[in-house]
């Protein structure tokens, strides 16, 4: 886990789009879900029509208040004309997306490669 | 490792305030107990969202108006055949049938208001208890193939 106040997130710009993994596997502690909710926020205003994919490759557990925060993202992306794209969501936590329905608002794909050829 | 039947219920009460470390504890001792009766991992993700979910609600939603220290009453006990989680705070009381749900396509939008969706799904009973500030959920472990 890192120190409180450092980033949760690993991000990388490639060829326009930004690439972002969580450095927690569980994304569960409110605190720690607002400042990551700040953290991908800063990294959608920053673009005029962001590409956004956001890789959940390290996570074994997540609360509905993370889903909260990934539909906020969604919103701030469709407001900025921009696209995101999940990736790598392991099965227990791709469950937590039907259940919910969400995996019908959000595009998800199975790799960060497949993830990467969707955006137009 | 097979679910041993002649185990006794692991049981326990824990107090537990809105902090990372407590709420740790809890799953802690909680998911220790599945451990020790043979529980897949499946199970443990599901019995530690649906505690998440409760215990948010309970901080979130029942304690909105109490001071930040209010401790939420936790007692879990853990058998073969059965989780059974209860989950009490010092609200006012919650009222699950004015719940909206989040699935329908003109909320999926919505942030909030999927918690007692997920608790709902992956336990076999939810029931809210005396006013409302009383959340019961049992866990039945599928039956082996």
């Amino acid at each position: 886990m890192p120190p409180s106040g450092a980033s949760r997130l690993r991000v990388k710009q490639t060829n326009g789009i930004t690439q972002v993994e969580f450095i927690d596997r569980n994304i569960l502690d409110e605190a720690n879900i607002h400042q990551i909710g700040e953290e991908i926020t800063g990294l959608v205003d920053a673009a005029p029509a962001p590409k956004l994919l956001i890789s959940f490759a390290n996570v074994d557990h997540l609360s509905s208040a993370a889903l909260g925060t990934l539909i906020t993202v969604n919103n701030r992306v469709k407001g900025r004309k921009g696209q995101l794209r999940l990736a790598n969501i392991d099965p227990q936590i791709g469950e937590v997306f039907k259940i919910t329905k969400l995996d019908k608002l959000f595009q998800i794909h199975e790799t960060t490669d497949a993830a990467i050829a969707s955006f137009t | 490792m097979h679910a041993p039947h002649t185990l006794q219920p692991d049981k326990a009460v824990i107090h537990i305030a809105n902090t990372r470390e407590d709420i740790e504890r809890a799953e802690g001792a909680l998911l220790g107990a599945l451990e020790r009766f043979g529980y897949a991992d499946a199970a443990r993700f599901a019995v530690r969202l649906a505690l998440e979910e409760a215990l948010v609600n309970a901080f979130r939603h029942g304690h909105k108006n109490l001071p930040a220290d209010t401790t939420v009453r936790f007692e879990f006990s853990v058998a073969h055949d059965s989780v059974l989680m209860d989950i009490e705070d010092k609200g006012p009381g919650f009222d699950p049938g004015k719940v909206k749900d989040p699935t329908l396509d003109e909320n999926l939008e919505i942030p909030t208001g999927r918690g007692l969706l997920l608790m709902r799904a992956y336990m076999a009973s939810v029931e809210y208890l005396g006013k409302g500030n009383r959340v019961r959920m049992v866990f039945k472990p599928k039956p082996k193939a």
